[in-house]
């Protein structure tokens, strides 16, 4: 192999493997450490510049952070980077003097921002200190999209989003809410110098089965459903609810229906348990709350008397695996099972829809899924001056996708208003630093915590049932919070190799508790990882090599389950090896331009 | 001195033997020797060889006097018995436990101050008795807990840290152990792990006394340009005799030598020492011829390593005295006072 390039800012960014997989790409140990040392206002003030909504994330976020994360390979459970982050937001006291002031030197440019979800927000968040003169458009009265109409008040309360988004309203975007966009056209007509469509994935799937028209007064689409809720339109649904889906929203629906009157509610899934798309905790969640999940039953039909919904059958399936590995669901051929039912929450998924853009302004859209054409790295769509992101550019994801393509968005937009190319991505900014402080000294708590995962303190779950606005989780308090923090693994903190100091003695081989060093002949890497002091067989796991040292071998990390415990730089006596802070600063819009 | 413990958490794949116990069982709390000491690498060398062996912990004792070396089962095998005596006073206290006790498996260590200068006499005499037990001497030429002055195992010639050489000759462990008849004697290198397991191991398994001299740099004092003891020097000048293997029934470790001719050593016990030749006419089994050779190339300059001498049917110190098969500390009351008949019966015998 090739000594390893340790100066290439992906190299070490990967071995942080919580912000590799952030797509926002969040400091995740720099802010869990400033978490342990209470300075709660610093980590916050980290998460925000990175991914803008830390309260709100620290409640709703997907967390691709937790299954990537370190700990989770060398014992049974990840950090909880995520509600970390929420402790972050809720011991940070006040912030708002280290927030931007607002702009008053304007740059002459225009922004029409449609929709005023996360990914918008973003944009704007990103654009305002420039001096952009942006202008936010949205049908709702109130900032925040989805953010704020589809996520239950029992999982986000209402405050958390107005603080949030109140930070970006008041950095000075001329607000324009409750103004819907009926025509892309139009706003084109006007003097806007770029446009950025961040309208998110606003209509849930229907299900077309018998019955769905006869019974449709208690038939409800998941989303808008919950939307209805959130804005205090539904206040009660019947005893008996079924629930029809396994993603998230129908893991808030049917908690929010437990919320509202329903003391039998239950989830009926077409899949597999273990294949749902709801995140692990949300089903564990709704499940605590003595809710059913059914799965492998499809729908046949809505059954109604007299107009009236009394229940629902399904066909009882089981999965098959083709020559390809598909999975197809048969039927198992038994009698359909039937479920009574007051009410019915349609949960199966929600899709794009942009009938307000024109065909024949420039934006092409694909002919299989009727999206726009989006590039995925700039955001800009056909035409050069609008770019989209959220939802609206590839489709439902999550809020921390929606605030990554804001960032990248909201650079394109900059360097387009610059006269700029919009294909040339502005580079982080790196720092690398020695965290050595004396002999055996480190500038971080290398010792390596045994505790395992703490839970979140829950809401007593009568008390919690009783009021759909009463927050369910309570958060990590102080001492837990630290205790959790300490948990991390610091894989930020690199080992760094200088190969023309090291004496081959053998000391780090011996000390690492996870055998991740060897000192071995070079080879090809396929042969190399099966000759190191253990097997390396994650291959997506870099393994980091030096150049040949005096004996004519090399040395061979693996990365895979280093515990940066810093004891291979201890025990080296010419210092060969050091701990060193690698702290990487994606490029946002701010630094996006030369000029 | 690293302050904080090794973390308990290891590599998810990391094996178990065939007690179910994994290569982190055997260690002990971390080390408090200087940052890079060759001993260390000896105390892992130690650890997995009694890993592999699949080696229970509680059946050995480990023995040690006084010095860096002598500090080191601290850091190793928690949890084996262990006894740390007076300066060069381990192979004593190692005889007299072997004595009551000869079902544990004895581990000295020992180093160059503790063996060749103050206990030299002490080591004279396990060797010549045929003490059953490992006696490894961690030699790196100086005294390093007193700030590396010369020790008695200094080569000629070689230059201290300060610069001042050494006029005195160097006691030679290895010749002195052959010319004293111990049953198993090697010579490795604390770098080279791969020579160094495979000799615990054997040496583990001879029921005798085996001696390993293990040259084992000083990294504070004595791994310098003019140092005959330092890593760079012991890797310039290793010629190494052969490499082994000990079948223990598991997948075999592989080592990073050249191939050479195979020779299967049957032992007394029926393992098997399988060593590859790297030097053709080298025999293992001839003292004289091991002695001879030993000498000619320490005058070349050149530190043989490797497996020097090994008598496949050694006889120990219990053979030597007769003792009865169980051991001494086990025996009961009726076994040690046979009573007023069997004191007739043997006063008898000698009139």
């Amino acid at each position: 192999m090739q000594p390893t390039d340790i100066h290439d800012p992906d190299y070490f960014h990967k071995v942080v493997d919580c912000q590799w997989a952030c797509p926002a790409h969040t400091p995740v140990p720099e802010y869990i450490r400033l978490i342990a040392d209470g300075r709660y206002a610093d980590a916050f003030m980290i998460n925000w510049k990175s991914n803008v909504f830390p309260g709100i994330l620290g409640r709703t976020c997907d967390r691709p952070c937790e299954p990537a994360c370190r700990r989770g390979r060398v014992e049974d459970e990840p950090v909880a980077i995520c509600r970390l982050k929420r402790v972050a937001a809720d011991f940070k006291g006040d912030v708002s003097d280290r927030m931007p002031p607002l702009t008053t030197t304007r740059n002459g440019k225009k922004i029409a921002i449609i929709g005023a979800g996360p990914a918008s927000l973003t944009v704007a968040r990103d654009l305002a200190p420039l001096g952009y003169h942006l202008v936010i458009f949205d049908s709702d009265k109130r900032a925040g999209g989805m953010i704020r109409s589809q996520i239950p008040k029992f999982r986000l309360p209402e405050e958390v989003i107005d603080e949030e988004v109140g930070y970006i309203t008041a950095m000075g975007p001329e607000m324009r809410l409750g103004q819907r966009i009926d025509s892309l056209k139009a706003v084109l007509e006007e003097d806007y110098d770029a446009i950025f469509v961040g309208t998110g994935a606003p209509r849930g799937r229907d299900l077309p089965i018998p019955g769905r028209q006869d019974a449709a007064a208690n038939i409800h689409i998941g989303i808008d459903w919950l939307s209805s809720v959130s804005f205090g339109h539904i206040s009660k649904i019947g005893k008996r609810v079924i629930v029809l889906g396994g993603g998230n929203t129908a893991m808030d629906c049917c908690r929010s229906a437990r919320r509202l009157g329903g003391d039998d509610v239950k989830v009926i899934v077409r899949s597999g348990f273990e294949e749902m798309k709801a995140s692990p905790w949300e089903k564990e969640d709704a499940m605590g709350e003595d809710i059913p999940i059914l799965n492998m039953l499809v729908p046949i039909a809505f059954i109604h008397e007299d107009a009236k919904l009394v229940g629902m059958t399904f066909d009882k399936v089981k999965a098959e695996y083709d020559a390809r590995g598909r999975r197809n669901l048969v039927s198992t051929g038994e009698e359909p099972v039937f479920h009574a039912c007051d009410d019915v929450l349609i949960a199966v998924g929600q899709e794009n829809a942009f009938p307000w853009i024109e065909r024949d302004i420039g934006i092409t859209f694909d002919d299989r899924w009727d999206m726009p054409v989006v590039n995925e790295t700039t955001f800009q769509a056909t035409l050069a001056n609008v770019f989209f992101g959220g939802d609206a550019a590839f489709g439902p994801k999550n809020i921390i996708w929606a605030v990554a393509h804001g960032h990248q968005a909201a650079i394109s937009i900059h360097k387009f208003c610059q006269n700029e190319d919009v294909a040339v991505r502005p580079p982080p900014g790196v720092t690398i630093v020695s965290q050595k402080m004396g002999i055996h000294e480190w500038s971080y708590d290398n010792n390596v915590s045994l505790d395992l995962r703490f839970k979140v303190p829950h809401r007593d779950k009568f008390a919690a049932l009783s009021d759909i606005k009463a927050e369910v989780e309570l958060g990590f308090d102080l001492k837990q919070a630290f205790a959790e923090a300490q948990r991390c693994l610091n894989c930020d903190i690199q080992t760094v190799f200088d190969d023309k100091l090291c004496i081959e003695c053998d000391a780090c081989v011996d000390i690492c508790p996870v055998d991740s060093i060897s000192f071995t002949a070079n080879g090809e890497e396929a042969d190399l990882r099966t000759r190191l002091s253990a097997p390396a067989t994650d291959l997506t796991q870099a393994i980091y090599v030096s150049k040949n040292l005096k004996t004519g071998r090399v040395m061979a990390k693996d990365e895979d389950v280093c515990l940066h415990c810093g004891l291979c730089a201890e025990r080296c006596p010419t210092g060969a090896w050091d701990m060193e802070r690698f702290l990487i600063d994606v490029a946002q819009a701010e630094s996006a331009c030369c000029k | 001195m690293t302050f904080i413990p090794k973390p308990k958490l290891h590599h998810p794949d990391l094996q178990k033997n065939a007690l179910g116990l994994t290569r982190r069982d055997y260690e002990g709390p971390v080390s408090t020797l200087c940052a890079g000491c060759g001993h260390d690498s000896i105390s892992a060398a130690i650890v997995k060889a009694c890993f592999e062996l699949d080696i229970e912990p509680h059946r050995v004792a480990k023995m040690s006097g006084i010095g860096c070396s002598s500090k080191t089962p601290t850091y190793f095998l928690g949890a084996s018995h262990g006894f740390n005596s007076v300066h060069g006073r381990m192979p004593s206290v190692a005889t007299g436990a072997n004595l009551a006790n000869k079902d544990l498996i004895y581990l000295g260590v020992s180093g160059d101050g503790d063996s060749a200068s103050i206990g030299i006499g002490q080591f004279a005499h396990a060797m010549r008795r045929g003490v059953n037990m490992v006696y490894i001497v961690e030699n790196n030429g100086v005294y390093g807990l007193t700030k590396g002055q010369f020790s008695a195992t200094s080569d000629k010639g070689a230059k201290s840290k300060r610069g001042v050489v050494n006029s005195d000759e160097a006691i030679d462990l290895v010749g002195m152990a052959l010319q004293l008849g111990a049953t198993f004697v090697a010579r490795s290198f604390s770098g080279d792990k791969g020579q160094l397991v495979p000799l615990i191991e054997a040496a583990l398994q001879h029921k005798g006394i085996a001696f390993i001299d293990c040259l084992s740099p000083c990294v504070a004092f004595n791994n310098h340009e003019g140092s005959t003891k330092s890593f760079d020097y012991v890797r310039e000048h290793n010629e190494a005799l052969n490499a082994l293997d000990v079948i223990t029934g598991r997948p075999e470790i592989t080592v990073d030598y050249a191939p050479g001719t195979l020779e299967m050593v049957m032992q007394h016990d029926g393992s098997v020492l399988q060593l590859r030749k790297l030097h053709q006419s080298y025999d293992v089994h001839d003292r004289v011829a091991a002695l001879t050779y030993m000498q000619e190339r320490a005058a070349a300059g050149e530190i043989v390593t490797g497996l020097l001498y090994v008598d496949p049917n050694p006889r120990d110190l219990h053979a030597h005295l007769k003792t009865v098969d169980k051991p001494l500390n086990a025996l009961d009351e009726m076994a040690l006072v046979p009573g007023a008949r069997a004191l007739d019966r043997i006063n008898a015998g000698l009139r």
